[in-house]
């Protein structure tokens, strides 16, 4: 098998995309000892808006600041890289009830798990926690025969 | 939070979210090529993520005493539990079924990817659902 039929549109830009991640991940860890991973900013940010007492948690008071920040950094981030690489912006053309559907369910799913694809396979895996590398053995199985069920009844 | 925590928060965010533009990832048609056996792509930024995120969670507490900017290094602590594991199954078919997950769907807005708006509020969505209804 050569490396063209695995990584049809080459392998740089994905291990160079994934050490930066990384990278910043762990300038968030050495410059203030936080653990970001995603997911927890829906309910952190809740908080804002919902009087029910879950969202008013300690964990979520306490960290919805830098949760929203860290996600501004996000947005800001991938602004900054579309402005220096000179591209036009890529539309997905997934289906808005896929979009609807599968974000209503990834959103309380992860939060139900404490963690998503950052929260529990970075962080949870960098940490090498057990409940973490099962979570994310669990969802990569999921999310697989999903994606092949979506496309058996003519999904994108 | 001290505005210099608050800089390198956002700092850290900017590279997180480079990363993910970079790595294509906030293309939800990338991700599904992954989850459809096309493009292992996914797995070279998975993998050199964490590669990176193990030595310095490893490698930071060891020769500092403290974080630059505050006082103690955080833990996560995830549980091996029924909602731990069964979370995780449904995130991997909402995840399976859009191409979407939380950080490149917040990424992808930043870089102009604007039908990702409608999964960020059903996200919201899920997360108030889970909280109002099964939180504990």
């Amino acid at each position: 098998m050569t490396l063209d039929a695995i990584f049809p549109l080459g392998w740089q830009h994905y291990l160079a995309g994934g050490l930066l991640i990384g990278t910043g991940v762990s300038l968030l860890f050495v410059t203030t000892g936080l653990i970001g991973g995603m997911s927890t900013v829906f309910s952190s940010t809740l908080s804002y808006v919902s009087r029910h007492r879950f969202f008013h948690q300690p964990r979520f008071i306490g960290s919805r600041v830098w949760r929203l920040v860290f996600a501004a950094g996000l947005i800001a981030g991938a602004a900054l890289w579309l402005l220096l690489s000179g591209r036009a912006p890529v539309i997905t053309q997934v289906s808005w009830w896929q979009l609807a559907l599968g974000g209503f369910i990834a959103g309380f799913g992860a939060r139900l798990s404490n963690g998503c694809t950052s929260g529990h396979g970075i962080c949870g895996m960098a940490l090498l926690q057990l409940p973490s590398i099962l979570a994310v053995v669990i969802f990569l199985t999921t999310g697989m025969v999903t994606a092949h069920l979506v496309r058996l009844i003519g999904g994108a | 939070m001290k505005p210099r925590s608050l800089l390198a928060v956002l700092l850290s965010g900017m590279l997180f979210g480079a990363g993910l533009a970079l790595s294509t990832m906030i293309q939800p048609e990338v991700v599904l090529s992954f989850l459809r056996f096309a493009d292992f792509g996914l797995l070279l930024v998975l993998g050199g993520a964490v590669v990176v995120t193990l030595i310095i969670y490893r490698a930071a507490p060891a020769m500092m005493k403290s974080p630059l900017f505050e006082s103690a290094f955080s833990t996560h602590p995830s549980v091996l539990n029924s909602r731990t594991l069964g979370g995780a199954a449904l995130f991997g078919i909402g995840w399976g079924l859009s191409g979407v997950c939380p950080g490149p769907a917040i990424a992808g807005l930043g870089a102009g990817n604007w039908p990702l708006l409608v999964a960020v509020a059903a996200m919201f969505v899920g997360a108030w659902v889970q909280g109002r209804f099964f939180g504990e």
